[in-house]
C-alpha cells in the first residue's frame, strides 16, 4: 500500500512552502481560466439553479443585472432557470468566493502567484458588510456599489498593485496573526496592514484627489477588504498540494448554502458532499434570529483549510467573545485542532500559545478516528434572497463528508 | 499504597465514556476529570472498517 504519512508530509510541505503574492488585477472574462459569457461562478461544491439556497440565488440575480443580462429580479430568474446562464464552482477556476461567491465575466478580480509552484488564484474585491451581493442582496444600491468598484476602485488598486511590483501576502497574513486576526472572520489587522502598504501608491498612481479619498475610504470603512485576499491566498497555496498520491490531506473544504464539501489530495476532484448545517453558535444583528439564517455557505472555509480562521482561533480572542465565549475557549478550540492536522505553519503563528506554528493540513483519517470536527468561524446570510448578512457564527464541518471520503480513500488504496 | 488505603483516601475519578457517570460522582461531591472520548467514526462499523484499512490497524 502506498506511504500515507510520507504523501501527506509533501502535501504539507507544498502547502507551508507557498509564496503567495498580489501581483495584479483584471476582469475575470480575460484572466480566470475556463471563464465564459454566459458562465457564472459560485462558491462550493457544484449546485443547479433549482437546488440553490436563497442567498445564492440572489446573488446570481444581482449578478445577471449588474452584467445587464435582466432588468428585474423576475428577468434574472427566468433566465438562470432557462438553461442559458452556465454555473459552476469557482474551485473549478482557480478562484475561491466568499458567502454565495458569485464570479461574472465583468467583475474584476485579484490575482495571486504562488511563484514557488507556478499557479494562480483569483477572487473578487470585498464590498463590505450587510446588503452586498455574497449575501444575496441585489437592490439598486448594491449594483451601483459593484459597478463603482469596477469603474472607479479596480483601476486604482491595479495600477497601485502593479507601481508596487506586488505585495508580500505571506508576510501580511503573518503579521496579522500577531494583531489579533485569524483571517477568516477578522481581517482587522491585515486590512490595516494592506492599507498601509497600497495607500501611497495610489497617492503616487491617481491623479484626481476625490478618487483617492473615497477609494482610501472605502478600503478603511470595511475590515474585510483583506477577507478576499486572505481566501485567494489560501488558494494558491493549497492547489499544489492537490493529486499527490496517497495523501489524506483535505485541499479544499466548500459550502454552497446547499450542501458542504470537501476534496481530498489523493482522490482527485471528487466531491464529497452532505448537508450544510445552519451554525448552531451564532451572534444575530439586531432584528434577526436563527429562524432567519441561512445554512452554511461560502468558499472562505479555505481559510481553515489552509490552517488559519476556527484553526487559529487562538490567535484572535474578539472572534469567540462575539458569541460569548473566552479567550481560553479560543485556545482550547485551536488547541484540538492540532489533533487532526499534519503538522504546523511554522509562518503563521499563534502568539498566545508561546509562537506555535497553526494547526495545518487536515487529515481525513484523523478526523473520522477521532470525531473530531474541523471548527469554522463563519459569516451567516438571510436564508431569502434580496435581504443580506445577518449575522456571524461558529459551525463545525459536517462528518458525512469526511467518513465518505475514507470509504472512498479505502476502495481507492486499501 | 494498600488497597485498603485507597479507601480511606480522598477519591479522584477520570471517566472515560457516559457522562452520566461523571454526573452522578459530581452530585456525591468527588471530583471527576471527564475524558473526552467517543468511539472511532462515531460506531459506524462500515467506516471504522475502511480506517482500520487505512491505518493498518
Amino acid at each position: 500500500m502506498v506511504d500515507m504519512d510520507k504523501a501527506n508530509k509533501e502535501a504539507l510541505r507544498r502547502l507551508v512552502s507557498a509564496t503567495p503574492k498580489l501581483v495584479g488585477m483584471g476582469k475575470a472574462i480575460n484572466v480566470v481560466p475556463g471563464m465564459k459569457k454566459n458562465m457564472l461562478l459560485h462558491a462550493g461544491p457544484p449546485v443547479t439553479w433549482d437546488r440553490m439556497c436563497g442567498p445564492m440565488k440572489g446573488g446570481v440575480i444581482a449578478a445577471l443585472i449588474y452584467e445587464g443580462m435582466a432588468h428585474t429580479k423576475e428577468e434574472a430568474e427566468t433566465l438562470a432557470a432557462s438553461g442559458q446562464v452556465e454555473f459552476s464552482p469557482c474551485h473549478h477556476h482557480q478562484a475561491v468566493g466568499p458567502m454565495a461567491g458569485i464570479v461574472s465575466p465583468s467583475m474584476p478580480v485579484y490575482i495571486i502567484e504562488n511563484a514557488a509552484f507556478g499557479n494562480k488564484s483569483y477572487a473578487t474585491m470585498n464590498e463590505g458588510l450587510g446588503k452586498v451581493l455574497r449575501m444575496g442582496a441585489y437592490s439598486p444600491d448594491v449594483i451601483e456599489r459593484l459597478k463603482w468598484m469596477e469603474e472607479v476602485f479596480y483601476p486604482t488598486l491595479d495600477r497601485a498593485i502593479r507601481f508596487l511590483d506586488g505585495m508580500d501576502m505571506k508576510s501580511i497574513i503573518a503579521q496579522a496573526l500577531h494583531m489579533g486576526d485569524e483571517l477568516h472572520n477578522r481581517n482587522r489587522g491585515a486590512t490595516s496592514l494592506f492599507y498601509r502598504a497600497i495607500a501611497p501608491a495610489i497617492v503616487r498612481t491617481t491623479s484626481d484627489p476625490l478618487v483617492i479619498e473615497k477609494v482610501l475610504r472605502f478600503i478603511d470603512g470595511n475590515d474585510h477588504t483583506f477577507l478576499n485576499l486572505s481566501m485567494a491566498t489560501a488558494k494558491a497555496s493549497l492547489d499544489p498540494a492537490r493529486d499527490i498520491e496517497g495523501s489524506t490531506m483535505v485541499v479544499c473544504m466548500a459550502r454552497n448554502g446547499t450542501d458542504f464539501g470537501i476534496q481530498v489530495s489523493g482522490l482527485g476532484d471528487e466531491w464529497f458532499t452532505a448537508p450544510a448545517e445552519v451554525p448552531p453558535n451564532a451572534l444575530y444583528f439586531a432584528g434577526f434570529t436563527k429562524e432567519d439564517a441561512n445554512p452554511d455557505i461560502g468558499d472562505s472555509s479555505i481559510m481553515e483549510t489552509a490552517g488559519l480562521g476556527g484553526f487559529a482561533i487562538g490567535a484572535a480572542p474578539a472572534i469567540v467573545q462575539f458569541t460569548g465565549g473566552t479567550p481560553k475557549d479560543a485556545l482550547n478550540k485551536t488547541l484540538s485542532m492540532y489533533e487532526i492536522t499534519i503538522g504546523e505553519n511554522t509562518a503563521y503563528q499563534v502568539p498566545y500559545l508561546n509562537f506555535r506554528g497553526t494547526p495545518t493540513g487536515i487529515d481525513v483519517r484523523l478526523v473520522v478516528e477521532k470525531g473530531l470536527l474541523p471548527f469554522i468561524d463563519t459569516g451567516i446570510a438571510h436564508k431569502d434572497p434580496g435581504v443580506g448578512q445577518v449575522g456571524a457564527g461558529l459551525v463545525d464541518a459536517p462528518m458525512e463528508v469526511f467518513k465518505k471520503a475514507i470509504i472512498a480513500f479505502s476502495k481507492k488504496y486499501a | 499504597m494498600k488497597t485498603l488505603d485507597l479507601f480511606a483516601s480522598e477519591l479522584k475519578v477520570i471517566n472515560v465514556g457516559l457522562t452520566s457517570f461523571k454526573e452522578s460522582l459530581e452530585q456525591e461531591g468527588f471530583k471527576v476529570v471527564q475524558v473526552d472520548w467517543r468511539p472511532p467514526a462515531g460506531g459506524d462499523e462500515e467506516v471504522m472498517e475502511a480506517l482500520r484499512k487505512l491505518m493498518g490497524k
